[in-house]
């Protein structure tokens, strides 16, 4: 089991689309965590006398409208941006298998209630679900996580309860039944492990449209607050000075649309090297 | 037809119940007091008692509740706390023009989708088809948001062609109109190249060119008219999306209109404000998703069987 995935890891990265896209978001990963050294400056480091410069050889991507150094920003932006996105998206799939599985493998009432909900949020853009939730939680980066979470958990629920219904009926999982096998056991040990490939590629691919909702937020004001970077953040805060210092602006969203484009990338060598595209369309 | 109509109506109904109760409860979830959440700064105690007897905090939830639904059923959705004008007059100054570039975006998205898909799909393989597929992907990856930035930076500021920002003249629709269409067009033109090419494979699409008929009228006249039954379908669910979507451009553009109107509103707390524009945003997703229903059913009567 464990064996043919890893293989089809090694499938997926060994293509050239998806070697390339998984070497960034690997030295983005690295980037973010070893930003505290990485940096050439401190990202709160003010310095009023080189405010709004262009990109120099003493400041790479020059700097804002407070003098901070923007390539070290951004570096610790990613590392608030990915943790954000990441956190949210896994916090989003636990959930998610748990409530798809209950309601595909049980059925009934719980089922019915559920999936009226979910159909009810699927039809809202996932900004304003976002919205919503942050006008309840209030501003701030836990505010964004849970709101990320809510907001795609419809898609994630949706998608395990169709590959349980579908797998429940497949002939294996009534020869465990009729061996005795308890729900759990069942569930736990037959059904999850199989339903989990297509949720994790979905999983990949909702992790970008998080980076891209995370950034909104924090363009907004509602995410990140300051001095903490994001690349949201950074965007909102450098609209003023779009005029005299469009870098403040244009590199993160850059950053953001990279990062984006790579991890799509890498979801479409996976979903090519573990063959579940069939799977993803259903649900 | 009416019968189906009729009954999506009426399937309605529990959803206007939940959002309702969805956006009457924000001002009690957010942390801390809801009257310390509607004061000013610095307000007396008789301030306060006042203010809790103007919006009925002081009164059992149900109540307030009931008292709400009556108030926003006669379209009354409160003051709001910072600018001392009702909400509702806020909305419809605010409405017109998020409809407007909601609309806009809507119908531009989707023919240059439409059009960019018919022509990847028939130019499948060649550099034009990567071309037009590289920029779907582009498309669905960079933030909205961020392009409506760049294209100001490039076409008002250093082209000059167009204004800034604002809603003064159609001039000034140019930019956020494709900003905020970008996304839609990236979607239709991936659904429309897909539905183009598996057409093309189908027995009927063979037989026509065995006739001999142009490649291009094939394309055009029968294998388009098929392709269109998914496109129909994904347009159906984006027009609720017409003014909800829109927020982020509007905000980035500085565009009257009720995006901007909620953003302002999250962010100086002003709660009557939030809900009356969260409340109008939801159903206007509501209504699109409807209207979408419906067309599909009034153009595919397999569907109206499915769905009622």
């Amino acid at each position: 089991m464990t064996d043919r995935r890893t293989l089809a890891f090694l499938n997926a990265v060994s293509t050239f689309k998806g070697g390339i896209s998984g070497a960034f978001l690997l030295l983005l990963v690295i980037a973010a965590l070893l930003a505290p050294w990485l940096s050439p400056y401190p990202y709160d480091l003010q310095d009023l006398g080189v405010m709004n410069q262009a990109p120099s050889m003493t400041h790479l991507l020059g700097t804002d409208e407070f003098g901070r150094d923007v390539l070290s920003r951004m570096i610790t932006g990613a590392r608030t941006s990915l943790s954000v996105s990441i956190t949210a998206i896994g916090i989003s799939v636990v959930l998610g298998l748990v409530l798809g599985a209950t309601c595909g493998y049980f059925g009934g009432t719980f089922d019915r209630i559920v999936m009226t909900v979910v159909d009810l949020t699927w039809s809202f853009p996932e900004i304003l679900i976002a919205l919503m939730l942050v006008a309840i939680i209030g501003p701030g980066l836990e505010g964004v996580v849970i709101a990320i979470a809510i907001a795609y958990l419809a898609q994630f629920t949706r998608l395990t309860r169709t590959q349980i219904m579908s797998l429940k009926s497949e002939t294996y999982v009534e020869a465990t039944v009729s061996l005795g096998a308890g729900h759990t056991h069942i569930l736990f040990s037959h059904l999850l492990p199989n339903a989990l490939a297509p949720v994790l590629v979905a999983a990949m691919l909702a992790t970008g449209d998080a980076i891209i909702l995370e950034a909104t937020l924090g363009f907004f004001g509602l995410g990140a607050q300051p001095p903490t970077p994001s690349w949201g953040a950074m965007m909102s805060s450098g609209t003023a000075q779009l005029f005299i210092a469009p870098w403040v602006i244009l590199l993160p969203g850059l950053a953001v649309a990279l990062t984006v484009v790579f991890l799509n990338l890498f979801g479409d060598a996976l979903i090519a090297a573990l063959d579940v595209r069939t799977k993803l369309r259903e649900a | 037809m009416i019968a189906f109509t009729l009954r999506r109506l009426l399937l309605l109904l529990p959803v206007f119940f939940v959002v309702s109760l969805v956006v009457f409860f924000i001002i009690h979830l957010v942390p801390g007091d809801p009257i310390d959440n509607l004061m000013r700064a610095g307000s007396t105690p008789e301030q306060r008692l006042q203010i809790a007897a103007k919006y009925g905090l002081d009164r059992s939830l149900v109540e307030q509740y009931l008292t709400w639904m009556g108030r926003l059923l006669t379209g009354d959705l409160g003051t709001s706390i910072i600018q001392g004008r009702p909400v509702s007059t806020l909305i419809a100054h605010n409405m017109p023009y998020s409809l407007q570039l909601g609309i806009a975006a809507l119908l531009f998205s989707t023919l240059t989708g439409i059009a960019a898909g018919v022509i990847a799909a028939s130019y499948q393989g060649t550099r034009v088809d990567d071309a037009i597929t590289g920029f779907i992907l582009l498309g669905s990856t960079v933030p909205s948001f961020w392009l409506g930035l760049l294209l100001i930076l490039v076409f008002a500021v250093w082209l000059g062609w167009v204004p800034v920002s604002g809603a003064r003249g159609w001039t000034s629709l140019i930019l956020p109109v494709i900003a905020a269409g970008l996304g839609g067009i990236a979607l239709v033109a991936r659904v429309t190249r897909i539905a183009m090419i598996e057409t093309a494979r189908q027995d009927f699409v063979v037989l026509l060119h065995a006739k001999g008929l142009p490649p291009f009228l094939i394309q055009l006249r029968h294998v388009l008219r098929h392709a269109m039954v998914p496109v129909v379908t994904i347009l159906g669910l984006r027009i609720g999306w017409v003014l909800g979507g829109a927020v982020t451009i509007e905000y980035v553009f500085a565009r009257p209109g009720l995006g901007s109107l909620l953003i302002r509103a999250l962010n100086q707390r002003d709660y009557p404000l939030v809900q009356g524009c969260l409340l109008m945003l939801a159903m206007a997703v509501i209504v699109g998703a409807l209207i979408g229903d419906i067309v599909q059913a009034a153009m595919d009567p397999r569907q109206r069987e499915a769905r009622s």
